[in-house]
């Protein structure tokens, strides 16, 4: 109903382009950001932009649903066949809703926690490097040419680098954290563009649909397949798939808690994204060697992510690190829920991707804003903050439960699904797996929410000291989805089966 | 600049600058019918800048060419870039579609040829002012190179 009423007051030219204006409306005000003078300008153009980014979202998830073969194309340019074509369907519709979504409510938040952590004169640069960075994100998520896509996953991957070191100003382990994941992001994105060569070699063309319609007659060609290996490294480093994950506890503990949250929320989503759309649009799952790689590569691996990953993430004591932990084993969900290969299981995995974004998000919201008045993210810093913030902390609880799997909230819808998916393959032995994770995920969140409501405060002095209104109010959208989606789960579940549709190429799942 | 110290360096940097300076252009312009194009070009001139500081310092570089301007710069470049993209989407052609810039009829060309200039002139400006901004904040870390150290 909200989106037939965009759709029809929509001008001409905003359907048309809306594809495209997704990624063009911060690219654009980016360079804007970099030469603004001052900060409060820079924040305010900076909401302007990512607004007007997550209308033309919208707007493309309302065109993909009402066109009749779900596919949006635009050719750059106007290079039919030649240039780079924006391709978007039900699964990157979602996809760019997700990103700019969480990009806008990021945004929002943004101003007092950047006003504490980057200096006076860099904000505005660091606003730009954060707009590039979304820019490249929603790139990732509506190109159509893989070559594009590997630009667009450095623009994003570059100014995270910027945006992770700009954590120096507290804490100088950002530095290190940073150059790390740079280390680590350039071998992902050199894997990554190792494999398109392959498949260029084998193919010839860098379009997405080409290459997909052109990769079953080279069955068997040994040179598709090293790609296609490149290919899943690269992004399943960009991802954090475990083992691969090594980057991000650092990368999420040391830098600005607004880059956390907007990190956590969106970039490993968009690598996760590009891997369903390689896995199951551009290869195939009947292909032998894909097959192989579900079973053995990527359903084990996901299992390992979801019970060592929660395992470490008991015996963190910074917050910080625990949640960036915790977010490792849930992207192994995803995983596992991709390398069932069904309509229902990517379904599931691509879910548990919306949910988490929601949980996620509100989590490390939280945190900035207790990072904003409290000073500390360690366990025993939280201790009684239950009494002296209690909107904080209880956006911070529902976000928590959530995180667990807790009847009624978003995260045991999208586990209920993945459940059922594992069922419906015969892998009920992996559902234990899921149910043991959640079980540590009751530890470490269960470990956090009795130091908040039940310890008596480590330092007594503490007064009623809530977060500012500005971070309250979107942290309590994002904790309010997180409980209407988990009692009224139709509309992301609608968004995650036509995804799983899309990318599998079948027709609509209901 | 006291003393006769590097005369012969600042007399052949004196020299070298200028046509640095004109070959980035000419790299520039040759762009579409021989090896070049913008982004050498741009590497180019950030050369002289850097040829520059070298042997006369980086005081009197940052005078010359001060670091906000090479900042906004490539800033501009990447707008320039962006901006011919919108001007062809605002007349109503795809983003970036250089025969819609001045709503010519089909074959007529000044579109195609004023479109790649432009943009190409926006990957000058970046990519110079980008390298430009770099060398700078690499340079402006440590202490300059003392007359002994030569």
């Amino acid at each position: 109903m909200i989106l037939e009423l965009l759709l029809t007051s929509a001008p001409d030219w905003a359907i048309r382009h809306a594809a495209v204006l997704v990624v063009v409306v911060p690219l654009i005000m980016a360079p804007i950001l970099a030469l603004s003078p001052s900060g409060r300008l820079a924040w305010f153009l900076a909401l302007l932009a990512t607004a007007a980014s997550t209308y033309f979202a919208i707007l493309t998830l309302g065109i993909v649903q009402s066109t009749p073969g779900g596919i949006i194309e635009y050719w750059i340019g106007n290079w039919y066949l030649i240039g780079i074509e924006f391709r978007v369907d039900a699964l990157n519709a979602m996809i760019l809703l997700i990103v700019s979504g969480m990009a806008f409510l990021a945004t929002v938040f943004a101003w007092p926690t950047i006003l504490a952590d980057v200096e006076k004169q860099k904000i505005s640069l660091f606003l730009c490097a954060f707009l590039l960075c979304f820019a490249g994100l929603c790139g990732v998520a509506a190109t159509g040419d893989a070559f594009n896509l590997f630009v667009f996953l450095e623009i994003s991957s570059l100014s995270t680098y910027v945006l992770v070191a700009m954590g120096a100003r507290n804490d100088r382990r950002a530095l290190p954290a940073a150059f790390d994941y740079l280390i680590v992001g350039t071998l992902a994105a050199s894997f990554y563009i190792i494999g398109v060569g392959f498949l260029y070699a084998a193919t010839g063309t860098l379009n997405m649909a080409e290459m997909a319609a052109q990769l079953p007659a080279l069955a068997g060609n040994r040179s598709v397949q090293v790609g296609f290996a490149f290919i899943v490294v690269g992004l399943g480093l960009k991802a954090a798939m475990w083992p691969l994950h090594q980057w991000l506890p650092n990368a999420y503990s040391y830098s600005p808690s607004f880059v956390t949250m907007f990190l956590a929320a969106t970039a490993t989503k968009v690598a996760l994204y590009a891997l369903i759309r390689w896995l199951f649009t551009i290869f195939n799952p009947d292909y032998s060697f894909e097959q192989a790689i579900f079973t053995w590569v990527l359903a084990p691996l996901g299992i390992a992510a979801m019970v060592i990953c929660s395992f470490q993430a008991v015996f963190q004591t910074d917050v910080r690190r625990m949640l960036a932990y915790s977010s490792v084993a849930q992207v192994g969900y995803m995983i596992l829920g991709i390398s069932i290969a069904t309509a229902a299981g990517v379904s599931a995995g691509l879910l548990h991707l919306f949910n988490h974004s929601l949980m996620k998000g509100a989590l490390f919201m939280a945190l900035a804003g207790v990072c904003l008045t409290y000073k500390g993210t360690t366990v025993r810093d939280f201790a009684g903050l239950g009494r002296s913030a209690p909107f904080t902390m209880s956006a911070f609880a529902i976000a928590g439960l959530s995180l667990i799997g807790v009847p009624l909230t978003a995260g045991f819808m999208s586990k209920l699904q993945l459940g059922y998916a594992l069922f419906d393959h015969g892998w009920w032995w992996a559902v234990l797996f899921v149910v043991f994770s959640s079980f540590l995920a009751v530890f470490y969140v269960g470990r956090l929410l009795q130091a908040i409501f039940f310890e008596a405060p480590a330092n007594p002095g503490r007064h009623r000291k809530e977060a500012p209104l500005i971070v309250l109010v979107p942290l309590w959208i994002l904790a309010l989805a997180n409980i209407y989606f988990g009692i009224d789960a139709s509309f992301p579940v609608g968004l995650a089966n036509d995804g799983a549709a899309a990318a599998l190429g079948l027709e609509a799942l209901q | 600049m006291k003393g006769d110290h590097h005369m012969i360096l600042r007399v052949i940097a004196k020299c070298l600058i200028p046509l640095i300076l004109i070959y980035a252009f000419y790299v520039q312009f040759h762009g579409e019918v021989g090896a070049g194009g913008a982004f050498q070009a741009g590497v180019v001139l950030a050369v002289a800048l850097i040829l520059h500081s070298l042997v006369f310092g980086l005081t009197a570089t940052m005078r010359a060419v001060p670091p906000w301007f090479t900042r906004a710069l490539s800033a501009v470049g990447v707008l320039v870039y962006a901006g011919v993209g919108v001007w062809a989407m605002l007349n109503g052609g795809a983003y970036l579609e250089y025969q819609a810039l001045f709503l010519e009829p089909p074959g007529g060309h000044d579109g195609q040829h004023a479109g790649i200039i432009i943009i190409e002139l926006g990957v000058l400006f970046a990519v110079s002012g980008g390298l430009s901004t770099i060398f700078y904040a690499l340079a402006g870390r440590v202490a300059e190179i003392r007359d002994e150290d030569w």
